[in-house]
């Protein structure tokens, strides 16, 4: 193994590079856009054989990708926040046809007003549009999940679009180690997409995407949804396959001195990293505290959830990201599926807001004694 | 003595937003100082200005303006601006846009707002190249042009604005380069003094991206390529296509009043309703 020390952008773009997408379209987007360049000198110098444009609008991207995904080869795309928004009509439609889309989306707030930093407003916003959601805490992770994610998309028992989420500046432009792994190992691992049912074929005509009248535009979408649930076990596989070759194991959601704690902090991203200091911390106090990070957020994995938080007195929901009027989305999403457990949302990081280890001793402490269900965490006072 | 040196325009604007995020030799100080100019010269009330603009590098300008302003999301001034327009109709509204922000994401608006003719001055500062996100080739890059998205050159064809918004219909339209300041001032006062869509596409340089990236080292390098390259429309029209190679063709493409959106839409309502509407400028009646 090699260690190259390289930003997360330039990690989705070496992954991208080894999957041997044909189609790539892109539009820039702060702080994505390095990914693009990355992607557009790997094709120049021919070090990647695809077709890359650079497309007139987000809108415009996701569209040409699912018109490539149509024509049935493997397409990657990238984005970010105002870009996604832009984006969301056509994320309905590459779920709706079953488009196995990989797309990596540097997490920033949205607009108004205009931000350029980090929270997950933007993907949370998209987590009904019948994408797979993975969140990456590192460069390491983000590579990775692109490979995975094409695999997982690819199964002909899932074929449903991917996001995979890297927090913007925070991982996008870190620089960190990563190992690069070779092709060989890659192409052992992700084989050349061979489209099976759905795509633009003219020895076999067909058109995609046509009217569903009542009597069965439903039954497309209770597909979906047992396509999303099916993808649960073939993530599960590709993991084991995953680690089987590259030697990292990865899960939908990973623990951290789970089993005996009293009190665990659940998130999503790169801020599970700054938790897992604050963990050790507490834990040289003897206070039982640990981590849950939540690796794939759609599907989303309630079981694996339950059984690790299931012996907690307590659980505090980190969101950066807000649903107004009834906390952040994955708060409410474990307030809707695990019953059997005090669970407080606590809002941060918006718009880039700094997250400090102080931050997290203080909703521990806010966990222990609770005063409200949702609490927001660093606000400015008299502001 | 510092007052003294004060440029004569600072009072249009917001003294505690400077120093502006604009890198050194960047064109969008040249198309600020002529609008300043035009803007005084077309005597247009500086409290009856509003400005909308997009994303990017040119959007950037009305936030340092002390008027009204929106900024928006991208590509979509004009749309902002169509519904200002409307609201309250007695404002004069300018958009400042760049080419990536009006020609790319933004260009389905650009040619309804000319179409439409809708009162309203869109300044477009066209460098070539998306300035904001670090030097991609945008819609109106020249052919064999580098960016990062490019690194081997552009061979796409790229927008000529000036003549695709005449074609959809703006009743005013000029294009001038920064080397150009007072022809560029005379035409924002007529964009300014039109009573419909004005267009003035302003080539601009980048020197942090485009020229970096295409040995255009300095400001001035870049200034007087387009001085030397700049063409007037009026001999081009007689050029060969040969001749026009590498060329900036410049001057007036449009200048026929026609009949304006806001003005259009209210008459039809006094017409058939029998009063002005009410509908403008309710936000600020009394009761």
């Amino acid at each position: 193994m090699v260690l190259k020390v390289m930003t997360a952008n330039k990690a989705i773009a070496e992954a991208v590079r080894l999957a041997r997408p044909q189609v790539i379209p892109v539009y820039p987007i702060t702080p994505q856009t390095s990914i693009s360049e990355y992607l557009a000198q790997f094709v120049a110098d021919g070090d990647i054989d695809s077709e890359y444009i650079m497309v007139e609008s987000e809108h415009t991207s996701m569209s040409a990708a699912i018109g490539a995904s149509g024509a049935g080869v493997r397409v990657f795309t990238a984005t970010s926040s105002q870009g996604l928004a832009l984006m969301h009509e056509v994320l309905f439609a590459a779920a709706g046809l079953r488009t196995p889309i990989v797309m990596a989306n540097a997490n920033r707030a949205l607009a108004a007003p205009l931000s350029i930093w980090n929270d997950h407003q933007d993907s949370i916003s998209q987590r009904d549009t019948g994408w797979i959601q993975i969140y990456v805490e590192d460069g390491q992770e983000a590579l990775d999940s692109v490979l995975r994610s094409y695999k997982i998309s690819e199964d002909k028992d899932v074929l449903l679009p991917s996001m995979v989420c890297l927090d913007g500046f925070i991982l996008t432009h870190t620089v960190e180690p990563v190992d690069i792994p070779s092709q060989e190992d890659v192409d052992s691992f992700l084989p050349k997409y061979v489209p099976e049912h759905l795509y633009l074929d003219p020895e076999r005509p067909m058109s995609i995407g046509t009217l569903a009248d009542p009597n069965y535009y439903m039954e497309a979408r209770y597909h979906l949804e047992l396509a999303m649930e099916r993808s649960m076990d073939v993530i599960k596989k590709v993991n084991k396959e995953f680690s089987e070759i590259f030697g990292r194991e990865y899960g939908s959601v990973e623990e951290y001195y789970c089993d005996d704690a009293e009190i665990i902090l659940i998130t999503m991203g790169s801020l599970c990293s700054t938790i897992r200091d604050v963990v050790d911390d507490l834990r040289k106090d003897g206070e039982k505290v640990g981590m849950l990070k939540i690796r794939t957020y759609r599907p989303f994995p309630k079981e694996d959830i339950h059984k690790a938080i299931k012996n907690a007195h307590k659980v505090a929901v980190l969101d950066k990201n807000i649903t107004f009027g009834v906390g952040g989305a994955l708060y409410t999403d474990l307030k809707s599926s695990i019953s059997d457990v005090d669970i407080y949302g606590f809002i941060v990081g918006l718009g880039g807001r700094d997250i400090t280890p102080t931050h997290l001793k203080d909703i521990v402490n806010k966990t222990k004694n609770p005063t409200q269900d949702i609490t927001w965490i660093g606000l400015k006072e008299g502001v | 003595m510092e007052e003294n040196n004060e440029s004569p325009f600072m009072k249009y604007l917001r003294k505690d937003r400077l120093p502006n995020i604009f890198c050194a030799g960047c064109g969008n100080g040249i198309v600020l100082n002529t609008f300043f100019n035009g803007m005084e010269m077309a005597e247009v009330d500086f409290d009856s200005i509003a400005m909308a603009s997009g994303i990017g590098c040119s959007s950037r300008i009305p936030g340092y303006v002390k008027c009204d302003s929106l900024h928006t999301t991208h590509g979509r001034p004009i749309s902002f601006a169509t519904g200002l327009k409307l609201g309250n109709p007695d404002l004069n509204v300018v958009v400042f846009t760049g080419d990536g922000d009006a020609a790319a994401i933004g260009g389905n608006h650009l040619i309804h707002g000319a179409r439409r003719n809708i009162d309203m001055t869109v300044i477009c500062i066209n460098n070539s190249i998306y300035g904001m996100t670090g030097g991609q080739i945008s819609p109106t890059s020249p052919q064999g042009s580098y960016g990062s998205t490019a690194p081997y050159g552009v061979f796409e064809r790229p927008f000529d604005l000036a003549e695709l918004v005449t074609a959809a219909g703006a009743t005013y339209v000029a294009r001038w380069t920064t080397a150009h300041a007072l022809q560029l001032t005379n035409a924002i006062k007529k964009g300014l003094n039109n009573k419909g869509f004005s267009f003035i596409e302003v080539i601009s340089q980048c020197p942090t991206y485009f020229g970096r990236k295409n040995k255009l080292r300095t400001p001035i390098d870049m200034m007087r390529w387009m001085k030397d390259s700049g063409v007037n429309k009026l001999k081009a029209d007689q050029m060969s296509a040969e001749e026009l190679e590498g060329k900036i063709v410049v001057g007036e493409f449009a200048n026929e009043p026609q009949p304006e959106f806001s003005n259009e839409l209210y008459n039809l309502i006094e017409e058939k309703y029998g009063q002005k509407s009410q509908a403008a400028k309710s936000a600020y009646r009394e009761d």
